[in-house]
């Protein structure tokens, strides 16, 4: 121990004597970090996408600057995911880190990038834990906070006049999420919370309950693999003339390539959808087909935001990285037209802004998607951002 | 209303023991007859469900996808016997995983690259897509009730084939004893690749019967593989009925654990510390019974080698 | 008839510029090591740091194996088990405010120890196949309970509040102290594991591997020594959980996963059996190209996967082979 004590302090002092004050970059760097392998693939390629798409929208520039785009793979391994986001950081220099997916790989970078004073943008995960008493002027979300998808569901089965519901979500932090989210405006009887193991593929015992159970409605938390299955099960199963279904994240477009006709008529909460009426976003979905032959996500337009969110910062510094408590400031002011429309964020970098429920169609050319059925909340903020001491 | 529901079930606890029985045989009768560890039989049962997927989307009926599927399946792993499992036969266990685990990471990659990251759907065929009310409100898919009938009939023609006829006696005498065999004059360079033809058309079929209930995406064969191991092992290497038995009692103790462990503590602790000891311990059944069938009988419960 | 390990390649006496070569081998590969800091002055990445700090663990991990497959032929499916429990002894303390690195190895080494006592008396029972999938079974069980963890995050795991202290020093946030403690960790770790194969405690360990019932019958219970062998192997994968834990700030139950596990045996037998440094050189490979192929393409497991396929089937005894090492 000794010696290794005496060869780091001999190496510390060399890796100093080393250092040299980073140049002024002549480019604006961002660091895409997403699942690309593993069960969250197609969910980090449409983030992907999504980002490239505004670039290329921008002209590859941003506040008059090359704008170069560095995109690395998670693999959906927090340890692979610290060591990559470490190489954007220090291999690669970047400005901005873009990403993750999934919640707990922003668990495990999201220490790393802050405290490299790296401005860490998340298009999709957004919990709770960095909401609040945790936020982080180098963080922001340009998604939702997660509870607040779930909260729709909870309040449209309120609003339904539901009188017993049963819910289901896979055992982890954020079904438990689910479950407090969905409890915040539903007040009637819950019949089962049913937490399901993570990375089951076969729900028919399930399927049995409920249908011995005859719920009102189901409501679920079921995303990637586990929800194609589900959704297709319960079409089989003969439940979906019988028993609504109101899911988050279960039904959506990187799903229901795979779930099809089984998911017509399900219900989702969301921030958005493809069929969203304005110039901007019917500009983006058919960009985005036109150019990776698939409909977009979520996922996909919450990635293109990000980009845009990026460029309103950097044009408002003239492309000067250098001060960031200015680049913090014009990041807090989202100056940018999100395609989603009304787009504001909280002092804790998450988004204010309208959900909707949505509902699952087949489209004229064969392909599906959600589509909105009714605002539930405008410019909605989330209950965290209170905690959070301005800075 | 209870009773039925548990009966719905165990009938629920069959048909994935059978799915998994399916799975099984192949990679027991490899295992037992060549002493081959195959890890890539689990994503041959996934080639298995992205062929259904690709020739169904291609002819438009899931049964001329499956008449497809199954000599595509069979030829893909005699294939992969060609190139690459041949040479493993004298190796020592291990460079059979590593080789085997090539594969698999291998193929989970070339079939996102071939038919891109998003799973993929299978629809079931019209006229056996309903459900069966089993009771007022119980209703239980057709399909479902098909993979136990069809998984029932592999089950038995593989126990005649290998209890009634010359080629099923050569192959229980591999299981015992390969060198011997292969001392009296039988051809056993081709009586392992009769074997491992009929395991990998086996697997792969397993992956089209479930292709229109489960997505097919990649990795779909890395968790079924690691059950498959838990199967054959509790049934005894290289023995038809061990994988069986073994097959239904997985999938029984799996379904029913996951339905009443968390009902079961209720009477011994209060509701919600029940629940979350119930979900904790349910997916661990299955490693605890194999576990407790290890210690009790090493070489599981019906072993092939004497 | 296959054996488990084999037996042809195992005892031949090496040839006497052989044996210089092995002894040669592991000297570059820790001069390497204890070099690398330097070399990387030369361009400021401290980002090579992190992943050769990486690979050194990965090293340890699979170098505790080696005692058990190379030396002992039990091929335990379930190691990444002992990398878990380190790991979660780290976070566990951590975040009840105990980050003394002391206490936290103590703590990691002692359940470590526990775990491997009881695992390793039941599964030693069994043999061949069947103590690779009983030794599963217990990997997958302490799986599933740290994903019931609730309280510790369960499936999503558990940031690290901040790195080990040892005597109230925060030296270990220092990423170049970080890679020295490792590397100390792993020369250490080799060392020990060099003295206990070729003490008389390895021979008989050895001998129990090539004929179990005459050692028995020359009067050593095979049992005791290779739960002592077991154990020491726990120890050491114990060990390297506890710096995993450290270099990522991060937990998981994918530590445990059986995939982890099979990565362990399979670095391993990449690296060659049987000579403690193949596993270092597997892990430099494994980690390495994976890193490399995956910044040329998106599809770099169809590159890996038949390389690895093409080492088994014509590179014999893994890359230290390639290197005309010998187990």
């Amino acid at each position: 121990m000794k010696q290794s004590l005496k060869l780091a302090g001999l190496a510390t002092l060399m890796m100093s004597v080393s250092a040299i004050p980073a140049m002024a970059q002549e480019k604006i760097k961002v660091g895409v970090i997403v699942s690309l392998s593993g069960a969250g693939a197609v969910l980090g390629q449409q983030a992907r996408d999504g980002f490239n798409l505004a670039v290329k929208d921008l002209g590859g520039k941003m506040g008059g600057k090359d704008v170069e785009v560095i995109v690395v793979d998670d693999e959906l391994k927090p340890d692979v995911a610290v060591t990559k986001v470490k190489g954007l950081l220090e291999r690669d220099k970047v400005d901005f880190v873009v990403g993750p997916i999934f919640s707990n790989i922003l668990g495990a970078i999201h220490k790393p990038v802050t405290e490299n004073k790296t401005f860490l943008i998340s298009p999709n995960a957004g919990p709770s834990s960095y909401a609040g008493k945790e936020c982080n002027p180098y963080f922001y979300v340009t998604s939702y906070q997660n509870d607040q998808i779930h909260q729709i569901l909870g309040n449209v089965a309120q609003k339904r006049g539901y009188k017993k519901i049963y819910l289901m979500t896979p055992n982890y932090q954020a079904g438990k999420d689910f479950v407090a989210g969905v409890k915040m405006d539903f007040k009637g009887e819950i019949v089962e919370e049913s937490f399901i193991p993570l990375g089951t593929l076969d729900f028919q015992a399930e399927l049995s309950k409920i249908a011995s159970m005859k719920p009102d409605a189901v409501l679920t938390f079921m995303p990637g693999g586990m929800g194609v299955n589900l959704v297709k099960q319960y079409k089989q199963a003969g439940l979906l003339d019988r028993i609504p279904f109101l899911s988050t994240f279960t039904v959506d477009e990187s799903t229901l390539p795979a779930q099809q006709d089984a998911a017509i008529g399900m219900f989702g909460g969301s921030n958005w959808a493809p069929n969203l009426d304005n110039a901007a976003n019917k500009k983006f979905v058919a960009e985005y087909e036109k150019a990776y032959n698939s409909v977009p996500a979520t996922y996909a337009f919450q990635a293109y935001d990000a980009a845009l969110l990026i460029n309103s910062a950097v044009t408002a510094v003239k492309g000067d990285m250098s001060d960031k408590t200015k680049v913090i400031a014009a990041l807090k002011k989202a100056d940018f037209p999100s395609i989603r429309g009304s787009f504001k964020l909280s002092n804790n970098g998450y988004p204010v802004q309208d959900f909707y429920l949505t509902k699952v169609a087949k489209r004229a050319d064969g392909k599906f998607q959600t589509e909105i059925v009714e605002k539930v909340f405008s410019n909605y903020a989330d209950r965290y951002a209170k905690d959070c001491a301005a800075q | 209303m209870t009773l039925t529901l548990a009966l719905v079930q165990i009938l629920n606890g069959l048909q994935f023991g059978l799915i998994l029985f399916l799975i099984a045989a192949g990679l027991t009768l490899v295992f037992g007859v060549m002493d081959f560890i195959n890890l890539a039989h689990g994503v041959q049962y996934m080639v298995g469900a992205y062929f259904v997927a690709a020739f169904t989307a291609m002819t438009g009926g899931f049964f001329t996808g499956l008449a497809l599927a199954l000599p595509a399946a069979l030829i893909f792993g005699l294939l992969l016997e060609l190139l690459i499992f041949r040479h493993l036969y004298d190796r020592d266990h291990l460079d059979q995983v590593l080789a085997t685990f090539g594969v698999i990471i291998f193929l989970n990659q070339a079939v996102k690259f071939v038919w891109g990251a998003a799973p993929l759907n299978v629809p079931i065929p019209d006229a056996l897509s309903g459900a069966i009310e089993i009771t007022d409100g119980l209703l239980y898919p057709v399909w479902r009730l098909i993979i136990i009938a069809v998984g029932l009939l592999v089950g038995l023609a593989l126990y005649l084939v290998v209890n009634k006829t010359k080629l099923g006696m050569l192959v229980r005498a591999g299981a015992s004893n390969a060198p011997i065999v292969s001392a009296l004059g039988v051809n056993i360079r081709l009586l392992f690749t009769i074997v491992f033809g009929v395991g990998a058309m086996l697997a792969g079929f397993a992956g089209a019967m479930i292709a229109p209930i489960l997505s097919v995406e990649p990795g779909m064969g890395d968790n079924v593989l690691i059950l498959a191991f838990v199967v054959i092992v509790i049934g005894g290497i290289g023995s038809i009925r061990g994988a069986f038995i073994a097959a239904l009692l997985i999938g029984l103790v799996d379904t029913l654990g996951r339905f009443f462990a968390p009902t079961l503590l209720r009477a011994l602790l209060d509701p919600s510390a029940a629940s979350q000891t119930g979900r904790a311990i349910a997916p661990m059944l299955i490693y605890i019974l194999m576990a407790a069938v290890l210690f009790f009988r090493p070489s599981g419960l019906f072993p092939a080698k004497k | 008839m296959n054996n488990l390990v084999d037996l042809d390649a195992a005892p031949a006496l090496a040839t006497p510029t052989r044996a210089r070569r092995t002894r040669i081998l592991p000297v570059i590969i820790f001069a390497a090591f204890a070099l690398v800091p330097l070399a990387l002055l030369l361009g400021p990445q401290s980002y090579v740091l992190a992943v050769v700090t990486r690979i050194m663990i990965l090293a340890l991990g699979a170098m505790s194996l080696d005692l058990l497959i190379g030396y002992g032929a039990m091929i335990s499916f379930g190691h990444a088990a002992f990398v878990g429990l380190g790991a979660y002894s780290v976070a566990i303390l951590a975040s009840h405010g105990i980050t003394d690195g002391f206490v936290q190895l103590a703590v990691a080494l002692a359940t470590s120890l526990i775990f491997a006592l009881f695992t390793g008396a039941i599964s030693l029972r069994t043999k061949g196949v069947y103590f690779i999938m009983i030794t599963l079974a217990f990997g997958q069980m302490l799986f599933f309970l740290t994903t019931s963890l609730a309280a510790y995050g369960g499936d999503d795991g558990l940031t690290l509040a901040a790195r080990s202290t040892f005597f109230s020093l925060k030296f270990m946030k220092n990423d170049l102290a970080m890679y020295y403690v490792t590397f100390g960790t792993l020369l250490g770790a080799y060392l020990l594991l060099r003295a206990i194969v070729a003490s008389r405690f390895g021979r008989v360990l050895r001998g129990i591997r090539e004929n179990p019932v005459r050692m028995e019958a020359i009067g050593f219970a095979p049992y005791r020594y290779q739960l002592t062998a077991y154990v020491i192997a726990g120890l050491i994968a114990g060990g390297s959980g506890f710096l995993l834990a450290n270099q990522t700030e991060f937990v998981s139950p994918a530590y445990t996963a059986w995939q982890r596990s099979g990565e362990l045996i399979f670095v391993l037998v990449l690296g060659g059996l049987g000579s403690l440094h193949g596993a270092i050189l597997g892990a430099a490979a494994f980690t390495l190209l994976a890193d490399i192929l995956s910044h040329y393409t998106e599809n770099w497991a169809m590159i890996f996967g038949p390389i690895l396929i093409l080492v088994v089937l014509f590179v014999r005894g893994g890359i230290n082979g390639l290197f005309g090492g010998k187990p």
